[in-house]
């Protein structure tokens, strides 16, 4: 029973990231919340690429004598990447939000969903 | 903040070690941590902490509004360029090794100016994102 | 020499066109510069089109790292089809964006959106032509983002909340379809798609594998609106600028199903999906509630383009629905549907800004008696109505027939029957709209109003005459399907 649990630790912590950050985004009203919300939910998935990435005796990924099992490079790159598709979600939900609370005057949902009942 | 002494001198002792610091982490990607989006972040934090310091006028004096723009998309346009390059001296798109004499010198001068082209479009936005946000409630109070 | 590069080329050219209109600061220059783009594309397409057809798979090793090391553009007969629409639709509504930017978006921001709409073009094609699995996430991103920026510009202050909305929705999906490749790079220890299909066979381990199709699934039926997750779309079509509407109703779901057919039918294959896991049935239910339940939200919507994004979440169960059979036939007739729901979407989108060019908006008190007013755009409308319904001489009916002898084939007369029972939803919400235009007098504080000007209804007419083309002659885009089916199912090695 712990070993299952401590044998994959950062599986069980890349699924707590998970829910908790989709909780976030379905449960509360504000929209920067949202945002971080959203943010802890990718967070999930840097920890699932990069933990296995890591094999057990290896070393780093530079070709060195004496070694013959490297750990793997590749999910590093691939999290680079998500990491900064991230930052450019987050920039640009983060712009939206602003302009947002110029033409509502508040960033809650609830404020934002009467306010477009209003209008129609 | 512009009034604060000790935020004053000490902002004018780092900024500029913190550029070079930057250029320090953009040329040693090859070897250590680093490469162009590092680099391109603390340079886009060493000139917003100027412009935190001595105000967004400032800021936007030393770096104006349209070098940000033409920076993000000169950018983008140099690491095209340099996948577009090795198109046209007969490789594939991004080959590096066609780049020079010899295949690795061309991994290398590949390498660097791709790293390049990242710093610059990673700093330009940060800043504009910086200037954006930063400008939008000044502008609104006038 | 030139002609080897052309797979790249056909995602490098407008990607390097959004950085030019940036620095080129003009929106008319911006203007030309991507009509001029989306014409190379079209031709790089057909070109690619027509060489994956003749001759097999294109491969072409970004780099010169040869697959599976390296990112391998790969392009058979069924992402040339997917790449072609992307790309003559571009051309299509790029000459028609011109007046309906100017109309609804201010001057200085005009080049802003050109570099968008060139980067959403670049994003789209990368998706369409990649054979690797993370790059394809990296294009999905690109289209993505521009796609929330465009539909921020829109007019109306909803427009932000619906793009809000569209990217807390489309960055969840994207996020589960990384979790997704994820499990099965862990699984197959590979990112390209032939490489995964060959290796998929040899895990043991299967549970990984379905729990990867499981996120994989949800994540991309987040990107193209499959029912239940189809909550972004009405608001993000109906608010964003007409250009933009007539676009991605066109191509971005069309797109995120093409990846959901590469997932499915090449990679983990029919038997895996359909056989061991219980997919077919729940897709199955899943389309028949879009085509039921959104069908019968457009019959009481008030406003046009909501109705047309409605009626498009019910036109993408059809597509699911024949993808849940599981066969070549079926998906034969998802991908011709998707050719002719594109181009069908496509024309009545660009119909609906012409018509608020002229009257100020598409709420139906406004539309009222425009068959009078407008008669060239509201007939054309009819025509793309009665292509939504599956009337016979007019694209939707050639690919809903080739839907419902695709399912009397495998015994589902239960399908059958709901395509054409769903088809009757959809003629009441097209007779709305031609009770609204044809029945109903002009509201009495109507402005003079004629035709919208030539560069806006032309390219709508274009398209509407591909529709009926592609109704009468149906035989061209029912064998490229067949095609694109035959490409997607078989063994790519």
């Amino acid at each position: 029973m712990t070993a299952a649990f401590f044998g994959h630790f950062t599986y069980w912590a890349s699924i707590f990231l998970l829910m908790a950050g989709l909780y976030i985004v379905i449960a509360r009203g504000n929209l920067v919340k949202k945002l971080v919300g959203l943010g802890i939910f990718q967070t999930s998935v840097y920890m699932l690429y990069i933990a296995p990435g890591k094999l057990i005796g290896g070393t780093a990924p530079i070709v060195g004598e004496g070694f013959s099992v490297y750990s793997n490079p590749l999910p590093h790159v691939l999290i680079l990447t998500a990491i900064v598709v991230g930052v450019a979600t987050l920039a640009l939900g983060l712009a939206i939000v602003v302009r947002i609370r110029e033409a509502y005057g508040s960033v809650e949902e609830d404020d934002l969903l009467e306010a477009d009942a209003k209008d129609d | 903040m512009r009034k604060d002494i000790v935020l004053r001198v000490v902002g004018k002792i780092l900024i500029p070690f913190a550029l070079v610091f930057a250029l320090y982490v953009q040329f040693h990607g090859d070897f250590g941590p680093g490469g162009g989006f590092q680099a391109g972040v603390i340079i886009a934090a060493a000139i917003i902490f100027y412009g935190v310091i001595f105000g967004l006028a400032a800021s936007r004096r030393a770096v104006p509004e349209a070098l940000v723009e033409s920076m993000v998309a000169l950018g983008v346009l140099i690491y095209a360029g340099i996948g577009v390059a090795g198109l046209l001296l007969g490789g594939n798109y991004l080959d590096y090794f066609v780049l020079d004499h010899d295949p690795v010198h061309g991994q290398h001068r590949g390498i660097f100016w791709v790293e390049v082209g990242v710093a610059v479009t990673v700093s330009g936005v940060m800043l504009k994102v910086f200037y954006l946000f930063a400008g939008r409630g000044r502008d609104l109070e006038e | 020499m030139l002609s080897q590069h052309l797979p790249v080329l056909l995602v490098v050219v407008p990607l390097i066109s959004a950085p030019l209109i940036v620095v080129g600061r003009s929106g008319f220059a911006g203007w030309i510069l991507s009509v001029a783009v989306a014409a190379s594309t079209a031709l790089t397409a057909t070109a690619l089109f027509v060489r994956a057809t003749v001759s097999g798979p294109i491969s072409y090793a970004i780099g010169s790292w040869p697959p599976p090391w390296g990112i391998e553009y790969r392009i058979d007969a069924a992402n040339a089809l997917v790449a072609l629409l992307v790309s003559a639709i571009a051309l299509v509504v790029l000459p028609y964006a011109r007046r309906s930017v100017s109309a609804e978006i201010g001057q200085d921001r005009q080049y802003l959106f050109y570099a968008l709409l060139m980067l959403c073009l670049a994003g789209l094609l990368g998706i369409s032509v990649t054979g690797d699995a993370f790059n394809l996430f990296v294009f999905l991103e690109i289209s993505s983002l521009s796609t929330y920026v465009l539909i921020a510009m829109g007019r109306n202050r909803r427009a932000l909340t619906a793009a809000y909305q569209y990217l807390v929705l489309g960055t969840t999906g994207a996020t589960l379809y990384v979790i997704g490749i994820g499990l099965l790079y862990l699984a197959t220890g590979t990112l390209n798609f032939a490489d995964m299909a060959s290796r998929l066979g040899a895990v043991t381990d299967t549970r990984p594998l379905a729990a990867g199709l499981a996120f994989v699934t949800a994540g991309v039926g987040l990107k193209f609106a499959l029912f239940p997750l189809h909550a972004w779309l009405p608001n993000a079509y109906t608010y964003a600028p007409s250009a933009v509407s007539a676009f991605l109703a066109a191509t971005a779901t069309k797109v995120s199903v093409y990846v959901l057919m590469r997932l499915y039918f090449t990679v983990y294959g029919v038997d895996a999906v359909f056989r061991d896991l219980p997919l077919g049935p729940v897709l199955a239910a899943l389309s028949v509630g879009a085509m039921f339940i959104a069908s019968a939200a457009a019959i009481v919507q008030k406003d046009l383009k909501r109705l047309l994004a409605y009626s498009s979440i019910g036109q993408i169960g059809y597509i699911t629905l024949g993808i849940s059979l599981g066969s070549a036939p079926g998906l034969a007739a998802a991908m011709a549907h998707v050719v002719n729901h594109g181009i069908t979407k496509g024309a009545l989108f660009m119909l609906a800004g012409a018509m608020a060019l002229r009257v100020g908006g598409t709420g139906f008190e406004r539309l009222a008696g425009l068959g009078r007013t407008m008669p060239i755009t509201a007939f054309a409308f009819v025509i793309g109505g009665l292509s939504l319904i599956g009337v016979p001489g007019t694209a939707g009916f050639a690919s809903k027939w080739a839907l419902v002898s695709a399912a009397m084939g495998a015994g589902h007369w239960w399908i059958a029957a709901a395509v054409l029972t769903s088809s009757l939803l959809a003629l009441a919400y097209v007779w709305r709209f031609v009770e609204c235009a044809y029945f109903q007098a002009p509201p009495a504080d109507a402005p003079e109003v004629g035709e919208a000007p030539l560069d806006m209804t032309a390219p709508a007419l274009v398209l509407t005459a591909a529709v009926v083309a592609a109704g009468l002659f149906a035989s061209p885009v029912l064998d490229a399907a067949t095609r694109a089916a035959a490409a997607l199912m078989g063994h790519p090695r």
